[in-house]
């Protein structure tokens, strides 16, 4: 028998929590049911975490979504296959079978479950107290003021400052990450065997989500339950999970443990995948961005080794800056009560000096708060600067004219993060991309003899076919396309009119990493082909590593760090830079974090009050091009 | 709480000075003179002349704006040109019934509503909520002048179990305030139907239902709660409709009420009576907008303490 048979052997015969066998699920469509879980089969032992990964249609919320039958409140229904859980009583019970509204009993107490979107998913109108309780009261019949106390306690363990003043606090009150820990203390206050976790970190920052990640394995640990933990970061993956079940279009593609799906993916999806997630280190020892080296499944078929990408040598470096930023500051005022006074002030962005030259990309890094979009909504002008200078080609953007100020909005563009608002639904994509020259009176060249109208046609072909579509999408409307598809036709409309700078904020974020890659690579090559300079807007440091010549982390509103990539990422000298290169997760399980120590600290609010400004360190050099703040903020943990 | 309650009221009387500056002008603005106005049609030159003065009309207008305005915070808004009699005790008279029945119909129309239309919403799609849908579009399509003469014919001609008419028993209540609040109870339906459903879709009643919470306290707790807030803006604005006095209701059971008090002092031309009524309304208003926004932070924490 070989290792790996008698491996899979082991499994079989592991005592299993929980045993799913066969699992489909349908909804019903317009043109009948839609199986969206197609006969998937795994099992979790106790203490095992099992991650469950996929992009978005993969099934894999349905499907932990399926095992507390919460899906049936959803508009699903199981259509086949068998739920096998064996309870605190040692009883095995087919969650599958009975109606949904008799597992009341099991839900929260045998099994308990924890959401991506912990903005959302705690009731606004109970205390955090009384949320908790309600579970410990449902299940374990204890009075109120039980409950309470026991309520404390679990707020306590997921490790919550001053647990005793939260009880009777409404969830507003709370940050992001505070929230995810209130719902993990009331999926936890029934101690359950199983724990299903939905994607519980993807809505979070990144070193918030480093606190919870480690707060669930110490708990798992401590409590010795089952997790199924959701995700499509296959960094968390690697991170968090013992075992891994590969989902792709309502199907289990590919099974086992970690380091294997790693280093040795069987499946053609799961290679394609992993060749698209961007690792932080990969471009270790390289000085200029590089693509990434895609596979798509059908190529992965055959053990295709891509093709070595193009090095993004494109940066001018002689020439004169495109952007100029000076001592940028945008504030914004606090007003409160019947008047109006003026109470606080948002310090969104405080002296901000950064350049971008031509065919560039300049990352701006860092956390919500951190100002990183209001600086780019400022240089675009939807904001207006509270003081500070612009130069956009040597020219200070305040002394404009109304005519030079939409001359200058043709030059930048902007990419936003969220492919399916920023697209009007009732508009053709044609006329989406064409719009900016309508509005910028912009005349593509054409050959002589043609009319306009019929230049900018051909024009919106020329540009749906750059970004990958088809010249006949432009007859559609937004909703016939795919999230990815819809960020092409955003690029397209934004570089229309030929602009020298596109500031894409956070343009990939909302993306499948696989589809983040593709459209990743496009930027790059529309860059190296048209000379465009990018101010790359992103929390995420793997891609940023990626795609950037140079890099400024921000952190409170000030620029910490500003230097070359590769000096940022391979020399951070700035203990905030490091923070956070610590908290990302690398997609590489044989680099696990074994640090378990708890991390704690929220990320801490720009608002001040009146008269009490930040104090701005400028930056010093360190090396080459490379610039730190020397100062307190963000420093000390 | 309380420092919100504070700044609330103290944000009414801004409101209030302007709706008594466009009361104290609806006079002055109809065409003519407002003294012969008063006065009447058969008044001699030397009549008018001598309510001027009484009025204080002849004051610059400021004067008389600062005098209509110190009477009107004492109650005192001068006498009704048809009954001759104070227009504060003509409209006291009339406000407590309208207000009573008002309220009765508010309480059967609410609780109505919200019962049928949470079944509904927790019932979508099926039998139990096409037909109460189908209600309460009756509801709001049933012209209640009809439906007041229906019950009229069958419950007081037919039947004699109840009086066509009048005002003072609990049985002269029970046809006006059911005709008056089909209408309500109708929109209250639809409107609890639709800001169920939304908030079912919220996440934090998946979290409730994730946690065992049984479906009972899913909807009666979790769903309805939130659903609220909606709602007692809604209640709050046909509370406000109601109580200005349903005319045709009022009419049709012969209710000495408000709304019959306006149609006559409009048909009378009695200005007085029509000026109190106005600022009367308003006052209605301000207060009902105040109660919701009290309500509103009492079941949503998120308003109280910002």
């Amino acid at each position: 028998m070989s290792t790996a048979a008698a491996a899979a052997k082991a499994v079989d015969t592991a005592p299993a929590l929980l045993s799913v066998e066969g699992l489909s699920v349908a909804f019903d469509g317009e043109h009948g049911p839609v199986r969206v879980v197609d006969d998937v089969s795994f099992t979790v032992a106790p203490g095992e975490t099992v991650a469950i990964v996929g992009e978005s249609g993969s099934g894999k919320s349905v499907t932990s979504l399926s095992l507390m039958r919460l899906v049936d409140y959803a508009g699903g229904r199981i259509v086949g296959g068998r739920i096998r859980f064996k309870g605190r009583d040692g009883r095995e019970r087919d969650l599958a079978t009975p109606p949904a509204e008799a597992l009341t009993d099991m839900r929260g107490n045998d099994i308990a479950m924890v959401f991506q979107e912990p903005m959302t998913s705690l009731n606004p109108v109970f205390t955090i107290g009384d949320q908790i309780a309600e579970a410990v009261m449902l299940h374990q019949g204890l009075d109120r003021k039980a409950a309470r106390a026991e309520a404390l306690r679990m707020l306590e363990k997921v490790r919550i400052p001053e647990p005793a003043r939260l009880l009777d606090r409404h969830p507003h009150q709370l940050s992001g990450g505070m929230r995810q820990r209130v719902m993990i203390a009331m999926a936890l206050s029934c101690r359950p065997s199983l724990l299903i976790a939905d994607e519980p970190t993807t809505a979070l920052d990144v070193t918030i989500q480093a606190q919870i990640l480690r707060l669930i394995r110490l708990l798992q640990d401590e409590m010795g339950m089952g997790v199924i933990f959701i995700t499509h970061d296959m960094g968390v993956v690697a991170e968090v999970a013992d075992r891994v079940v590969v989902m792709w279009r309502g199907r289990k593609v590919e099974e086992g443990p970690v380091e294997r799906i790693f280093q040795a993916p069987q499946h053609p999806y799961t290679k394609a995948l992993l060749s698209a997630v961007p690792k932080l280190g990969a471009l270790r020892g390289q000085d200029l961005p590089i693509r990434f080296p895609l596979l798509v499944v059908d190529e992965a078929k055959a053990d295709a080794t891509p093709p070595a990408p193009p090095v993004q040598d494109t940066v001018r470096a002689a020439d004169a800056p495109l952007l100029e930023v000076r001592d940028l500051t945008t504030r914004f005022d606090v007003r409160k009560g019947i008047f109006g006074s003026l109470k606080a002030r948002v310090h969104a962005v405080e002296k901000v000096s950064f350049a971008v030259r031509p065919g560039e990309t300049l990352a701006l890094v860092g956390e919500s708060g951190c100002g990183k979009s209001t600086t780019g909504r400022t240089i675009m002008g939807l904001q207006s600067a509270t003081s500070g200078t612009i130069r956009f080609d040597g020219v200070d953007t305040a002394t404009l004219d109304s005519n030079g100020q939409a001359k200058l909005k043709e030059k930048i563009q902007y990419i936003f993060q969220d492919p399916f608002a920023s697209l009007n639904p009732r508009m053709t994509v044609g006329f989406s991309v064409a719009e900016p020259m309508l509005v910028h009176d912009y005349v593509p060249t054409a050959k002589p003899g043609v009319s306009r109208r019929r230049a900018i046609e051909e024009r919106v072909a020329e540009l749906l076919t750059q970004v990958g579509l088809k010249p006949e999408h432009a007859r559609r409307y937004p909703h016939e396309f795919s999230g990815g598809q819809r960020q092409r036709i955003c690029i397209a409309r934004a570089i229309a009119c030929d602009p020298k700078l596109i500031i894409a904020d956070e343009a990939v974020a909302a993306l499948d990493v696989s589809i983040q890659a593709q459209i990743v690579n496009l930027l790059m090559e529309l860059q190296a082909t048209r000379g465009l300079s990018y101010l790359f807007i992103s929390h995420d440091m793997a891609v940023v590593e990626r795609v950037s010549h140079r890099v400024a982390v921000m952190y409170l509103g000030q620029i910490v760090e500003l230097g070359p990539r590769r000096a940022v990422f391979e020399n951070p000298q700035h203990p905030y830079t490091r923070r956070l290169m610590a908290a990302v997760p690398i997609a590489d399980p044989s680099r696990r974090t074994r640090d378990l120590r708890l991390l704690t600290g929220e990320i801490p609010s720009p608002i001040r009050s009146l008269g009490d400004e930040p104090l701005v360190q400028p930056l010093v050099p360190v090396g080459d091009d490379h610039f730190v703040a020397r100062h307190a903020v963000g420093g000390d943990f | 709480m309380l420092k919100y309650l504070v700044g609330r009221l103290a944000g009414i009387l801004p409101v209030l000075l302007v709706i008594s500056v466009f009361v104290f002008g609806f006079v002055h603005l109809l065409p003519g003179d407002p003294a012969r106005l008063v006065a009447g049609p058969d008044a001699t030159q030397r009549d008018i002349e001598l309510v001027r003065q009484d009025l204080g009309l002849d004051k610059p207008l400021w004067v008389q704006y600062g005098r209509f305005l110190g009477n009107a915070v004492q109650g005192e808004f001068g006498r009704s040109m048809k009954s001759k009699r104070p227009v504060s005790q003509e409209i006291g008279e009339r406000f407590m019934p309208t207000f009573y029945l008002t309220v009765v119909a508010m309480i059967w129309a609410t609780l109505a509503g919200l019962l049928i239309g949470v079944a509904s919403a927790t019932k979508r799609g099926r039998w139990q909520d096409h037909v109460g849908m189908v209600v309460a579009v009756s509801g709001i399509a049933f012209p209640s002048f009809w439906l007041g003469l229906l019950m009229i014919d069958l419950f007081s001609v037919k039947l004699g179990w109840l009086p066509t008419s009048g005002y003072g028993t609990w049985q002269h209540f029970v046809m006006p305030s059911l005709t008056l609040g089909l209408g309500v109870a109708a929109v209250m339906a639809r409107f609890t139907r639709s800001a169920f459903i939304e908030i079912a879709r919220e996440d934090y009643v998946r979290t409730a239902r994730a946690k065992g919470v049984p479906a009972r306290l899913v909807v009666w707790k979790h769903t309805l709660r939130n659903a609220l807030i909606p709602i007692i803006t809604m209640v709050g604005l046909q509370f406000g409709f109601l109580l200005g006095g349903s005319i045709v209701v009022e009419t049709v059971f012969s209710w000495p009420g408000l709304g019959r008090l306006l149609v006559d002092s409009v048909n009378y031309r009695d200005y007085t009576v029509i000026q109190a009524e106005i600022l009367l309304f308003s006052l209605e208003f301000i207060i009902i907008n105040l109660l919701v926004d009290v309500l509103y932070a009492l079941a949503n924490p998120e308003i109280r303490y910002s």
